[in-house]
């Protein structure tokens, strides 16, 4: 597939996916929409933008990038930009969470072509991410690794214990991207655990790190050719990015947890998508 | 919910709620009581006691481990420290600091997982607690209690605040058949017998009581009595009910929203395998994990329905001697 990298066009893309997004949890009645909104922006580039090197009808390539989304709940826009990037065909997006679907609420890697690790349970993404990163130094492979982790489920212990390895081992063909967007399940991060300050607690890890705003696409570019060239350590992307991007009643949902595991009623979708137009 | 409809069981809430509802009331009573969530107390339930005692609940956030730590050293303390969390986090994620800081000093800790068994639905296998029974069964000095209904619920919440030492409770997401009066007795350790039969003993524990007591029914239209045990405390056992039922019914089918390996049915079978030998069958998860679907559907597909306890009846019927 032929990368692209118009931001114009990939804007219109994000909104596609946000819309998306939208009509799939709400048809299932059930799942995560606003961890799905807030990193739109940050898979695009990954998947449709020419940053990883990938192969939609080759999934097991063994000298693909590999995405993992750590924090399984963004399902949702796992599964979408995937299907935008021709991994399964776009309908299957709508049998969400059916007994039938293969797209569980989780992502199960078992079953979905492009999944890389069967994910839910928090913390457990970026351990794996490593595990990729030294197998392909020890295969003598070029391909990277990137992982997304949640801003709360950075409170996982293992997530540290993560960070250290990969630093011990200078891992710089691994980076993660942190979604920063403020909200965990059951209100903001710096209420229910602070997780400040971000920055220095990554550098002081011994990791490279790259602060942008997650929702701007040129940015996104940028952080991902940044950590690409950083060498002798690994790089993490602190997104800072909005739950629920582009919806407005989950914006201006004060905690933000009325949607965290909610989807929008169908009137409420109705609107949602008239203002993704 | 499906269980429970052909013999007119009313749906009432779920256990979380109850379990939530009591936990507050209870928490009016003793001012000893504090609470400790990881970022779920809206799932959990314990939101309820967060909101009108915020300086006895503490929300550590995603982190299971240094929860359960906590907890324990709140306990060591004095307190009556309550743990909650979905019963797949907690349990998987904290087991060693279950043993290490509650189970293996034996501290006041009461530990409660949400989100068992299969029947969450949509979330899928990665939120299920399938597994939670049988390691917390390998707890030593823990008591393990499966409320079957809200009533169940909301009382052996009182129970487990009110005697000290290590205990986990298992509660579920969705509502589920009233099994229950009002008021029930219950005592910990010990069985509730829901309906008398003479030809086969149903030993259930959680939202498979209801399907246990729609079997019975079936099981009556082909003119075989089945006895209904409610095993709400799997550890420790009430062996004294299982012998009887094992000498007086002379077959057992344990019925669990668990897998089958370290759940209910196993310790049922090494009890009666000890004590008096019968024929047993056994209705769980068979060593899968499941997917996502409504509860109904998973349910279904999964073999944990009042018509897989009636066939699982019929065949140890057929292997029944006396
Ligand atoms: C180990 C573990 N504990 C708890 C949960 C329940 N849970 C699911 S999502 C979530 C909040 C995640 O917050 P964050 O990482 O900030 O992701 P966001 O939804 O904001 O993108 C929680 C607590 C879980 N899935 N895994
Ligand atoms: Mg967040």
């Amino acid at each position: 597939m032929e990368a692209i990298t118009d931001i114009a066009a990939l804007e219109q893309v994000a909104k596609r996916m946000r819309r998306i997004i939208i009509e799939i949890t709400t048809k299932a009645g059930s799942g995560h929409p606003s961890t799905s909104l807030s990193m739109v922006e940050l898979v695009i580039p990954l998947y449709l933008g020419g940053v990883m090197r990938h192969d939609p009808k080759n999934p097991r390539w063994p000298d693909r990038d590999r995405f993992i989304l750590s924090k399984g709940h963004g399902a949702p826009a796992l599964y979408t930009i995937l299907a935008l990037a021709g991994y399964f065909p776009e309908e299957l997006l709508y049998t969400l969470r059916h007994i039938d679907s293969p797209l569980e609420g989780h992502p199960n890697m078992l079953r979905v072509p492009g999944v890389e690790a069967s994910t839910g349970s928090l913390g457990q993404g970026l351990s794996q991410g490593i595990g990729h990163a030294l197998a392909a130094r020890l295969d003598g492979r070029d391909y990277r690794t990137y992982v997304m982790i949640g801003d709360g489920e950075s409170e996982e212990g293992q997530v540290w214990e993560a960070a250290m390895a990969a630093s011990k081992y200078a891992l710089d063909n691994l980076t993660a991207i942190l979604d920063y967007n403020k909200y965990q399940q059951t209100g903001p991060v710096a209420r229910v655990m602070p997780i400040e300050p971000v920055r220095e607690r990554w550098s002081a890890f011994g990791w490279h790190v790259i602060e942008i705003d997650g929702h701007d696409l040129r940015q996104v570019f940028a952080a991902y050719e940044e950590a690409k060239t950083t060498k002798g350590k690994p790089s993490i992307i602190v997104a800072h990015t909005v739950k629920g991007k582009g919806v407005r009643v989950i914006e201006q949902d004060e905690k933000r947890s009325r949607y965290h595991g909610v989807p929008l009623t169908p009137e409420e979708a109705r609107v949602a998508l008239e203002e993704l137009q | 919910m499906n269980i429970g409809k052909r013999i007119g069981l009313k749906i009432g809430k779920a256990t979380r709620d109850a379990f939530g509802e009591a936990l507050l009331e209870v928490g009016r009573q003793d001012p000893n009581i504090v609470v400790v969530d990881g970022d779920v107390h809206n799932s959990t339930r314990t939101e309820y006691f967060a909101r009108e005692f915020p300086d006895r609940f503490f929300n550590l956030g995603i982190a299971e481990s240094n929860m359960v730590g906590v907890a324990a050293g709140l306990a060591a303390s004095g307190k009556t420290a309550l743990v909650a969390s979905f019963a797949c986090f907690l349990l998987c994620n904290a087991f060693d600091q279950l043993r290490m800081c509650v189970a293996f000093p034996n501290q006041n800790v009461k530990v409660v997982g949400s989100h068992a068994g299969i029947s969450i639905g949509e979330d899928g296998p990665s939120q299920m607690g399938i597994e939670d029974i049988a390691l917390a069964c390998a707890l030593p000095n823990f008591k393990v209690i499966v409320p079957a209904d809200e009533h169940a619920a909301r009382a052996l919440t009182r129970l487990m605040l009110s005697e000290p030492g290590p205990m986990y409770m298992r509660t579920g997401r969705p509502g589920v058949p009233i099994v229950y009066e009002p008021g029930a007795a219950f005592a910990i350790g010990k069985a509730n017998k829901l309906r008398e039969g003479k030809d086969l003993t149903i030993v259930a524990c959680g939202l498979m009581v209801a399907a246990a007591l729609e079997a019975a029914y079936l099981l009556q239209q082909e003119g075989v009595e089945a006895r209904v045990l409610d095993m709400h405390t799997v550890k420790p056992l009430d062996v004294a009910a299982l012998e009887e039922a094992a000498v007086e019914t002379g077959a057992i089918v344990c019925a669990e929203e668990h897998l089958l390996s370290g759940g209910l049915g196993s310790e049922v079978a090494r009890a009666v395998a000890q004590r008096r030998p019968v024929p047993m069958e056994f209705v769980g998860l068979n060593d899968t994990y499941a997917c996502s679907g409504t509860p109904d559907a998973l349910l279904e597909r999964y073999g944990l329905t009042a018509d897989h306890i009636a066939a699982a009846a019929r065949k140890v019927l057929s292997r029944k001697t006396c």
